[in-house]
């Protein structure tokens, strides 16, 4: 049988605004993945190490600051620096609509606004599994 | 006074079995159980309920007098209108400057400063920390000099000064006390807050660096020193305003707000002060969200419950002491960044409910902060938004003037029951930071919090242009955006700050700093103002105190 999809939930940069990041946390574990939940305050190497040490599917990143443009690609570019190669990130937050083109081209491959559902993360999840390789 | 409540429960039972149930036979109610927006039952109809003439007064008694819950002066909005103050804040020095000239060039009576993450934390702007967050949500701070050019042109014996600072309170304190000695102002005569709380910032909001225990020590320095010296200062805001933002009820806003305030009462007492020496600079920071009724509620029980723990529990003889005067903002997680427009409607009830709640000082949010940080703009509308409540909408002509509403003395009521319950529970689990350090806290919060956004998604909870009354196609919204390279700039402010102050100085000054800081008897304050003064840096300053205090690490509960 197919292991659980495994999911790291991680807040990059120094804002403490974990409600969303939590909500989505606990909602999908309730839907039946394994979450991994770093905490707040993260740098991109701790997300990266811990992206590539629990062996995740997917890394969901949430930053309600405004540093999204300068930590996202970071992120992305160390995940895949360490071997992540599969692994498929998200983001949410508030992210200014024009910034959502650039974030795309750095690897971020969907991008949850205020005002989202749990149900459009948990598709995007759902849509993307297939795609990877176990 | 029996017979006449025996009269009026009969005539009640009467209207119930004829006029009521008729209408409800042909047309039933919208909903089974109708809740507050924290959960609370309200029933259909309130009517008188027996009260003596001395639970009057006990109770709900006169405004300016014990316990406070008509508000904490007599006279309220007929004597003097709260204080209009903007939280704002952001880029560099400069730019922050000019919005605030702004500010209060547009009828704004204080300054509400707000600093970036970085200065929140205790790091330099070339900290590889501040990475992405230089100057975004607030402005940064490095030193003393970008304190000056800070207020600049300010006559700082003129404004009073809230500064949203907690971890790194007495560094930033320090600085505004050095620029006003510069400005040739005494400490005497400085007016403002700094909210120094720390315990909300393990609950909810983030920005902590040291663990409890040395944390509470700077904060307890801070109320002795200012008791000496800058006696008119409020030393600290304790803050239920994030809670609610993590998504508490309005209930656990306040019993968790309470139960810090106790935390922080027991501290200064331990330490020696006496409880009139400093209760009286204690002030508070609440939200006011949407539900009208249990926000003005929520607000005159807190005042109540408060000046029954400081009368009661702490012995306080000074009525000041027992006041609990507080700042409000209006809810920001309330805000949609759909139809931004709508945001102003929920802005303003937002604003009656401080108000007729009986609020010291309000901020407004803006109609786009969903989005991201205000345009100056949409910060004017909601500056006006708070003048045409003062001045327009009749409600600060009279005291309290919701009180005798039967249920809003119900409701008030029944908040402050289920507050002292919390504080009971908080009591046996050790206190405060023993509750948080469990985890309790942050899981009642956080369940709220999961429950609330349940009811959205499931629909049984409506938020307009959310999940009703949608638009297909929405025009995006004009955002402010920070000049990028802010980071460049502060770091070369930095550079020619390092060139230019006496190294041997600062070295010696942080040196003395770190000896002070292993000695629990020394005071603090002399030491970090000796440090600002000869320009030693924000994250120099927290550095030291980080390497002898250690750092916190999040108990993190999902």
């Amino acid at each position: 049988m197919r292991r659980k999809i495994r999911i790291l939930m991680a807040k990059p940069g120094l804002d403490g605004h974990d409600r969303g990041v939590k909500y989505i946390s606990r909602a999908l574990r309730d839907a039946g993945y394994e979450v991994i939940y770093t905490g707040i305050r993260q740098s991109p190497e701790a997300i990266a190490h811990a992206a590539i040490q629990e062996d995740v599917d997917f890394v969901g990143l949430s930053l309600l600051s405004g540093a999204h443009n300068e930590l996202f690609p970071e992120i992305v570019r160390l995940i895949r620096k360490y071997g992540g190669e599969s692994i498929i990130v998200f983001a949410g937050g508030i992210i200014p609509e024009k910034d959502i083109p650039f974030l795309k081209e750095h690897g971020v491959e969907a991008i949850f606004t205020p005002g989202a559902s749990f149900k459009e993360v948990a598709d995007f999840i759902e849509q993307n599994k297939r795609r990877l390789s176990h | 006074m029996l017979n006449r409540m025996e009269k009026i429960k009969k005539k009640k039972e009467a209207w119930e079995t004829t006029t009521l149930k008729k209408v409800l036979e042909r047309f039933p109610e919208r909903k089974k159980r109708f809740v507050t927006g924290s959960w609370l039952d309200v029933d259909r109809l309130y009517t008188p309920v027996p009260q003596s003439e001395e639970e009057f007064i006990e109770k709900i008694g006169f405004p300016g007098e014990y316990p406070y819950t008509r508000g904490v002066q007599p006279t309220m909005y007929r004597g003097r209108l709260w204080t209009m103050r903007q939280y704002a804040g952001f880029g560099t020095a400069e730019e922050s400057n000019t919005r605030y000239k702004y500010l209060l060039s547009q009828g704004q009576t204080g300054l509400s400063v707000a600093f970036d993450l970085p200065t929140q934390i205790g790091y330099d702007s070339d900290d590889p920390h501040s990475l992405g967050e230089v100057g975004k949500v607030g402005v940064a701070i490095d030193s003393l000099k970008d304190m000056e050019i800070l207020f600049d042109g300010i006559p700082l014996d003129k404004v009073s000064t809230s500064m949203t600072i907690n971890a790194p309170a007495a560094v930033l304190l320090a600085f505004y006390i050095v620029v006003a000695e510069k400005q040739g102002i005494p400490a005497g005569q400085l007016r403002g807050t700094i909210q120094n709380d720390i315990l909300k910032e393990y609950i909810a909001r983030g920005t902590y660096i040291f663990p409890p225990k040395p944390s509470i020590r700077l904060i307890t320095d801070i109320f002795e020193y200012c008791a000496q010296h800058v006696p008119q200062w409020n030393t600290i805001s304790i803050s239920g305003y994030h809670i609610r933002e993590a998504g508490s009820t309005a209930v656990q806003e306040i019993a968790f707000t309470l139960a810090d305030g106790v935390e922080y009462v027991h501290a200064a007492l331990q330490a020696g002060l006496d409880v009139d020496q400093f209760a009286g600079r204690l002030s508070f920071f609440f939200n006011a969200h949407n539900d009208l009724f249990e926000e003005i509620a929520k607000f005159r029980a807190a005042r109540r419950i408060w000046a029954k723990l400081m009368k009661d529990r702490f012995g306080a003889k000074d009525e000041r002491s027992r006041m609990l005067r507080f700042h409000t903002q209006t809810g920001g997680s309330t805000l949609t960044a759909q139809q931004p427009d709508n945001n102003i409607v929920r802005v303003t009830i937002q604003t009656l409910a401080a108000v007729l709640g009986g609020t010291q000082s309000l901020h407004t949010n803006s109609r786009d902060e969903a989005l991201g940080l205000p345009t100056e703009e949409a910060v004017r509308i909601a500056l006006r938004t708070q003048q045409i409540v003062a001045h327009e909408s009749g409600v600060t002509n009279t005291v309290d003037p919701l009180a005798g509403s039967y249920f809003m003395e119900s409701l008030t009521d029944r908040i402050e029951q289920e507050v002292w319950q919390y504080l009971d529970r908080i009591e046996q689990l050790g206190g405060m930071v023993n509750a948080i350090e469990k985890g309790y806290v942050q899981k009642e919060i956080q369940n709220a919090a999961y429950q609330y956004q349940r009811e959205v998604e499931e629909g049984t909870r409506i938020v307009v242009g959310v999940n009703q009354y949608t638009l297909e196609d929405e025009k995006p919204d004009k955002i402010l955006r920070v000049s990028p390279g802010l980071r460049e700039i502060q770091i070369e402010k930095l550079r020619a700050l390092r060139r230019m102050r006496q190294a041997s100085r600062v070295k010696r000054a942080l040196q003395k700093l770190e000896q002070a800081a292993h000695n629990r008897n020394e005071n603090l304050m002399p030491y970090i103002l000796d440090a600002a003064r000869v320009y030693a840096t924000l994250g120099e300053i927290s550095n030291v105190l980080r390497h002898v205090f250690g750092e916190y690490q999040e108990s993190i509960v999902l």
